[in-house]
C-alpha cells in the first residue's frame, strides 16, 4: 500500500530531532487522533537554514515529516509556505487515500513553525 | 537472508498439509455438485455428509444442527439477523458485548436502523463482560444475547457459561462467536449449553472461505440465502465441497492435538510477554493476565503509534497486526481497547502478536530483540516521549 519512497523515508528518516536555539517551532495534531508532528526551524536572513522534526504517527506521517523538512531546507520562509501536502505527496510517489490527512499534518506543522518565527521576528 | 516470521495467527493460519491432501481430490476427480442426481453428485454428497457428521461429533452437536457458511463473518451475521428477525414478534431488544468482532457490531448497528434496539454490553478493564451490568441490561423484550467466547484482539476469554445460564433462565437466545476459540479451547455446544455458535476454518489451519454456524435443534431462525435448497433450505448456494472437507479435517486434527498445541503456543506467548514486560519500559499488556487465548499477546507501547511499529517489525521480517486485521485500514483506534477504557493514545499504540504451532522460541527471541531496537528508535522520533525519561531498554535475563 505504500510506495518504496515512502518506506525508504519512513525507515531512514532525515532531520529527526530538535533544534535547541530554534527560531520557530510548530506542533500540530493530538495523541487521541493518533498523530502529532513537531517542527523546528532555524532561519537566517529569511532563509531556512535547518529544519528538524519529531513525529508520533504512522509510517506515512513519519515519511512526510522527513520529506517535507528536506524540501524546506534552503528555501525562504515565503517559499516554504508554498510547500503543500500535494507537493510532498508528489515527491513520495503518492499515498493511499486514507493516509492523505497525515501529509496535511506536515504542511500545517511547517506553517505553524513559520508563523511562530514571524511572531518572534516582529517582536 | 531476510527472516520471515509469522506472528499473526489470529488473522489467519496456513493450511495444514494433511488438510490440503484431504481436500485436493475434491477440486479435480471428485468435482461433482452434491445436488446432482448422478454418481458424481452422490460421491460428493457422501463427502459433505461425512464432514458434517465429523464436525457435529467433535463439538457435541447433531449433524442437522450444523450449517456451512462462507466463514465466521457470514455465520455471525446470520446468527444475529436470523434470530432477531425470527423472534421479532416476541421482542426487538438485542444485547451484544461492546467488544464483539465487527461482524457482530456492524450487524447490530444495521439492525438498530431497522427497528431493533441494541444494547452494547459493557466490559471491564480486561475486556471481560460485566455480568452484573449485562443482567441489568436484560429487558422483558430482550430476545438475543451475543457474547464471543474469546476476543480476537486482546484474547480475553469470556464467562460464557455464566452468560449462557443467565440467558437460558429467561428464555433468551444465546449466541457465541467462537471463531478465535475453536482450536485453542475445547469446544462443546453442550458445555456450556449455547443456542448458536460460529467458527471459521482458516483460524485453525483449515481453508479460508468456510465457516460453520451451529443452531440448536428446535430453534428457528430466518434463512440467510434464498434460491437453493442447500443446507436444508436455510443457506442456498452450491456447497464448497473441498472447503467443507477441509474444515472437518482441520477441526479433527485441531481437536486431537489441542492439548499439546495449546500448551506449546502458550509457552511461546509467556516467553514473549515476560521478556517484553521485563525488558521494555512503558508498555501495557492489554487483555486479561490469565484468562486469555494461548496464542495472544497484545501490547500498547507508550509514546509510539501502532502502525509505525507494525511496519518497522514488518521490515525486520516479523508479521504482526495493529488492532484487528479487518480494521487496520481505518484510522479509528480499536473499539475493543476503547471499550476497556484504554486511553486513545495508548489504543493507537497497540500491537497484537498471535503465535502458532510452527513458531519457535528462537523466533520469539529474535522478535523481542528487534522490537527493543524499534521501540528505542520510534521513541527517539516521538514528540510525546518526555525529556526527563531515559529512552532505554533492558538486557535479556539469562
Amino acid at each position: 500500500m505504500y510506495t518504496q519512497k515512502v518506506m525508504d523515508a519512513f525507515q531512514n528518516p532525515k532531520n529527526v530531532g530538535e533544534i535547541e536555539n530554534y527560531d520557530g517551532m510548530g506542533m500540530i495534531g493530538s495523541e487521541a487522533c493518533g498523530d502529532i508532528m513537531q517542527v523546528f526551524i532555524k532561519v537566517k536572513d529569511g532563509v531556512i537554514e535547518d529544519a528538524k522534526f519529531k513525529t508520533f504517527g504512522c509510517a506515512a506521517a513519519i515519511a512526510t515529516s522527513s520529506t517535507a523538512t528536506e524540501m524546506i531546507k534552503g528555501m525562504t520562509v515565503d517559499e516554504a509556505l508554498e510547500v503543500t501536502n500535494k507537493k510532498v505527496i508528489e515527491v513520495l510517489g503518492g499515498l493511499p487515500p486514507q493516509k492523505i490527512h497525515c501529509s496535511v499534518l506536515a504542511e500545517q506543522a511547517i506553517r505553524a513553525a513559520i508563523e511562530d518565527y514571524k511572531n518572534r521576528a516582529s517582536k | 537472508m531476510q527472516k520471515k516470521i509469522y506472528f499473526d495467527h489470529a488473522a489467519t493460519t496456513p493450511v495444514d498439509r494433511r488438510v490440503l491432501e484431504k481436500m485436493l481430490p475434491y477440486f479435480t476427480e471428485n468435482f461433482g455438485n452434491p445436488n446432482s442426481q448422478h454418481a458424481f453428485g452422490r460421491e460428493t454428497v457422501a463427502a459433505v455428509d461425512a464432514a458434517r457428521d465429523e464436525i457435529a461429533s467433535l463439538i457435541g452437536a447433531k449433524p442437522s444442527e450444523i450449517y456451512f457458511t462462507s466463514g465466521g463473518t457470514e455465520a455471525d451475521n446470520w446468527a444475529l439477523r436470523g434470530a432477531a428477525q425470527a423472534l421479532a414478534h416476541k421482542g426487538k431488544h438485542l444485547i451484544v458485548s461492546a467488544v464483539e468482532h465487527p461482524a457482530m457490531i456492524a450487524t447490530a448497528k444495521d439492525l438498530a436502523k431497522k427497528g431493533f434496539e441494541v444494547t452494547f454490553a459493557e466490559v471491564d478493564e480486561y475486556g471481560k463482560a460485566d455480568l452484573a451490568k449485562l443482567e441489568r441490561a436484560i429487558r422483558p423484550d430482550t430476545t438475543f444475547i451475543g457474547v464471543m467466547t474469546a476476543n480476537n484482539e486482546v484474547g480475553t476469554i469470556q464467562p460464557v457459561a455464566e452468560i449462557s445460564a443467565m440467558a437460558r433462565a429467561r428464555g433468551i437466545v444465546f449466541f457465541t462467536d467462537a471463531v478465535q476459540a475453536v482450536g485453542a479451547l475445547k469446544t462443546d455446544v453442550k458445555l456450556p449449553a449455547v443456542d448458536m455458535l460460529s467458527f471459521s476454518g482458516h483460524k485453525f489451519y483449515g481453508p479460508k472461505g468456510i465457516g460453520v454456524l451451529y443452531v440448536r435443534a428446535g430453534l428457528r431462525i430466518d434463512r440467510l440465502v434464498t434460491g437453493g435448497h442447500q443446507e436444508r433450505g436455510m443457506r442456498g448456494g452450491t456447497t464448497n465441497v473441498p472447503a467443507v472437507v477441509g474444515i472437518a479435517e482441520a477441526l479433527r486434527i485441531a481437536t486431537e492435538e489441542l492439548d499439546r498445541n495449546a500448551a506449546y503456543v502458550a509457552s511461546l506467548r509467556d516467553r514473549f510477554i515476560s521478556r517484553v514486560l521485563r525488558e521494555i519500559p512503558y508498555v501495557k499488556l492489554n487483555g486479561h493476565p490469565k484468562d486469555r487465548l494461548p496464542a495472544n499477546a497484545n501490547f500498547s507501547f507508550r509514546y509510539i503509534e501502532g502502525e509505525s511499529l507494525l511496519y518497522s517489525l514488518d521490515l525486520a521480517g516479523v508479521a504482526v497486526s495493529s488492532g484487528s486485521a479487518c480494521s487496520s485500514g481505518s484510522l479509528e483506534p480499536s473499539h475493543v481497547l476503547l471499550a476497556m477504557g484504554v486511553p486513545e493514545g495508548l489504543a493507537h499504540g497497540s500491537i497484537r502478536f498471535s503465535f502458532g504451532k510452527d513458531n519457535t522460541p528462537e523466533e520469539v527471541d529474535y522478535a523481542v530483540d528487534r522490537l527493543k531496537e524499534i521501540v528505542v528508535k520510534l521513541r527517539a522520533l516521538s514528540p510525546l516521549f518526555p525529556k526527563e525519561l531515559k529512552n532505554e531498554v533492558y538486557p535479556k535475563e539469562d
